[in-house]
């Protein structure tokens, strides 16, 4: 009973680390993008990536100061979004969602070949680029401290810290844009363009301007991803990831400002108890060692999520927070 | 023509407090001949030589078509004559091969879609686009033209559009009464039924302010309870001065409001003229029936029909769809 316990602390630290603020950012991006404006972004993670290296390159191979670094990731997200915006975006949805996953991939190859070695460390990657980040928080960060039962690092506690706070700045800002004037033409947007278009709106600058915002959401998180880590390496950045924010999106419920958040830190949490808790209960014999031994484990815990979010989607389709009127209005 | 400049908004505003309608635009169109391309004495919206193909199909040629300010035109014919084409290209949702058009004098050649209507162009659709998962009440807001809040930095700042949001909102629950939606407003636009749906359309189109109001088929689907009513708000923006163009298959609500009737078939106008002239009109019975359609045919006679046909294509002229082909036929 206790190892479940354990189990459950080390679950809900991963609900609440770094990686679920990575999750959450990307979520936040793509519920402005998909949730309310409709855009198919399948290459969130390419932002995330142009958001850590942008400091990882500026600070361990350019010798540049740290804030820089993060201008110039920031600057590359939104060049990319403008890159990837462009050309698509007067097109039909489908031509931004094959443009973002052919990007996402090409990008993580592109960043780890041996050409770009001399730039972006390759398939090793960089590091050692947080360290003016980490010197900022105001407690020991040597230290190891003890939180709900579980042990967090004085700098993974910074970084969860100073991430959630952008968390929360940008599900305000999310939060005031989409309940003003602006807002309602993005969630037009989604319903039917051309209905905007008759009535006057320039489509195209507002699918543009939800595509740069959500980039600049994902940059951030990756940011937070590479600080945590204390590294950045190309294959970190798996399309896969894009894939699960929206499972954190639609399980959080999307077109709502909490949901992304409150899914992403959900869905961390789901994903890591059923690993230490399946190990836990092999480790015991509660799980015959022939039935499923602890080298599944990796696997089967996406099994099990998957049907989770199968059984939500049957029977909350609207994810935690959303309006189900809303979601059944799209049946007809 | 002095005395036709009148008939503009304020004349027409007049008129509407006035009681009973004055026609402006029917009166001021009573000595036009009736003829393919003729000059109207007050055109609002003038188009002169456009064309559209779809590969090997021409779905609009149109040589010369003058919209008379103040009235409402009523655009017909049969399927596939190129009535929903010749809408998409004048507001900017499709552009032509070749052509222009105008509207006040301003070039709309070459603008897209959202720079059309801000000029007070505005349209609906055949199948209507009610903004579903949004409110009555918000897809209505939707259609206020300039809103400051619609900009991304001041959306932030509430304070520079707050007072734009609420004199908007009663603007439209104004709308929304005449429209009789009000009781909606707090319902999504996906409950409403079909002729409600319509309704919204009309209203948020008019949201904008607009100068000329194009409907697409805006009785299609809708019960003869509404039909009535919505004729009534047709009649309403004519009132108010504005012009409207309107596509329709029912004849008799055509000749109920229409001033001024413009017939295409196969992609070109065939005839235009008042209403009454319409049903007259040779060339508007064969296309809508076909040129033989009183006369049952003896094979040899659908053959010299066929051969005629061949012919007319090799010529690649259809212009000659004329009366005295189809008594020779007979």
């Amino acid at each position: 009973m206790g190892e479940l316990l354990d189990a459950l602390a080390i679950a809900l630290k991963a609900g609440l680390g770094f990686q679920a603020v990575l999750f959450a950012l990307l979520a936040v991006g793509i519920n402005i993008q998909f949730g309310y404006t409709g855009l198919l972004n399948f290459g969130q993670i390419a932002f995330a990536l142009f958001g850590g290296f942008g400091i990882a390159v500026s600070v361990s191979q350019w010798g540049l100061n740290f804030w820089v670094g993060v201008v110039i990731g920031l600057l590359a997200a939104v060049l990319l979004a403008l890159l990837l915006g462009l050309p698509t975006l007067r097109l039909r949805a489908d031509y931004l969602a094959i443009a973002t996953i052919a990007t996402a991939e090409g990008l993580r190859l592109l960043f780890r070949s041996v050409s770009a070695t001399p730039v972006t460390g390759g398939t090793r990657g960089l590091a050692g680029f947080n360290r003016d980040f980490i010197a900022l928080a105001p407690w020991e960060t040597a230290r190891r401290y003890s939180i709900l039962g579980a042990t967090w690092s004085g700098g993974e506690l910074w970084v969860a810290f100073v991430g959630w706070l952008l968390v929360a700045l940008a599900c305000l800002l999310v939060w005031s844009l989409v309940r003003s004037p602006w807002g309602r033409v993005v969630k037009s947007i989604r319903e039917d363009e051309d209905a905007v278009r008759a009535l006057g709106k320039n489509v195209y600058a507002y699918k543009i301007q939800a595509l740069v915002l959500g980039g600049i959401f994902g940059a951030l998180g990756g940011m937070i991803y590479a600080v945590g880590t204390g590294s950045a390496i190309p294959d970190q950045y798996q399309n896969a990831n894009t894939f699960l924010a929206y499972a954190a999106l639609i399980l959080g419920g999307a077109a709502r400002v909490l949901g992304p958040v409150v899914g992403a830190a959900i869905l961390l949490f789901l994903i890591q108890f059923a690993d230490t808790g399946l190990r836990t209960l092999i480790s015991n014999g509660i799980i015959p060692e022939g039935l499923l031994s602890s080298t599944d484990v990796a696997q089967i815990r996406f099994v099990l999520v998957g049907l989770g979010l199968m059984l939500l989607l049957i029977f909350r389709p609207q994810g935690i927070f959303g309006d189900r009127r809303e979601v059944m209005l799209d049946a007809r | 023509m002095p005395a036709d400049e009148q008939p503009g908004p304020h004349g027409a505003a007049t008129a509407s407090t006035a009681g009973a309608p004055r026609r402006l635009a029917q009166a001021a169109l009573r000595d036009v001949p009736w003829e393919v391309g003729v000059a109207k004495p007050d055109p609002a919206v003038v188009v002169d030589d456009v064309r559209r193909t779809f590969g090997g199909l021409t779905a609009v040629s149109v040589d010369h078509l003058e919209i008379q300010r103040g009235g409402i035109t009523g655009l017909i014919g049969p399927n596939g004559a190129g009535k929903t084409t010749l809408f998409n290209l004048l507001t900017g949702f499709d552009q032509p091969n070749s052509g222009s058009w105008s509207f006040d004098g301003k070039s709309l050649s070459d603008l897209g879609p959202h720079q059309v209507a801000r000029l007070g162009v505005v349209r609906t659709f055949q199948l209507t686009k009610a903004l579903s998962r949004l409110t009555v009440l918000q897809n209505m807001l939707l259609g206020a033209q300039d809103q400051k809040g619609e900009r991304f930095f001041s959306a932030l700042v509430p304070g520079r559009w707050r007072a734009q949001e609420r004199a908007n909102t009663e603007k439209a629950m104004e709308l929304l009464g005449r429209f009789k939606l009000d009781a909606k407003k707090d319902d999504f636009a996906g409950t409403l039924s079909g002729g409600q749906r319509k309704l919204l359309e009309m209203a948020r189109a008019l949201m904008s302010d607009p100068k000329v109001v194009m409907l697409d088929e805006p009785m299609a689907g809708v019960n003869p309870a509404l039909t009535q009513s919505l004729l009534g708000h047709v009649k309403d923006l004519r009132e108010q001065g504005m012009t409207v163009i309107f596509v329709e298959h029912d004849m008799d609500v055509v000749r109920d409001i229409s001033d001024w009737v413009v017939v295409m078939a196969a992609g070109k106008v065939i005839a235009e003229g008042p209403p009454e002239s319409i049903s007259q009109n040779q060339a508007v019975v064969d296309a809508y029936l076909g040129a033989h359609h009183d006369a049952p045919l003896t094979i040899e006679e659908e053959d010299q029909v066929l051969a005629e046909a061949v012919a007319r294509i090799a010529e690649e002229e259809g212009a000659e769809i004329s009366s005295d082909d189809g008594e020779k036929a007979r």
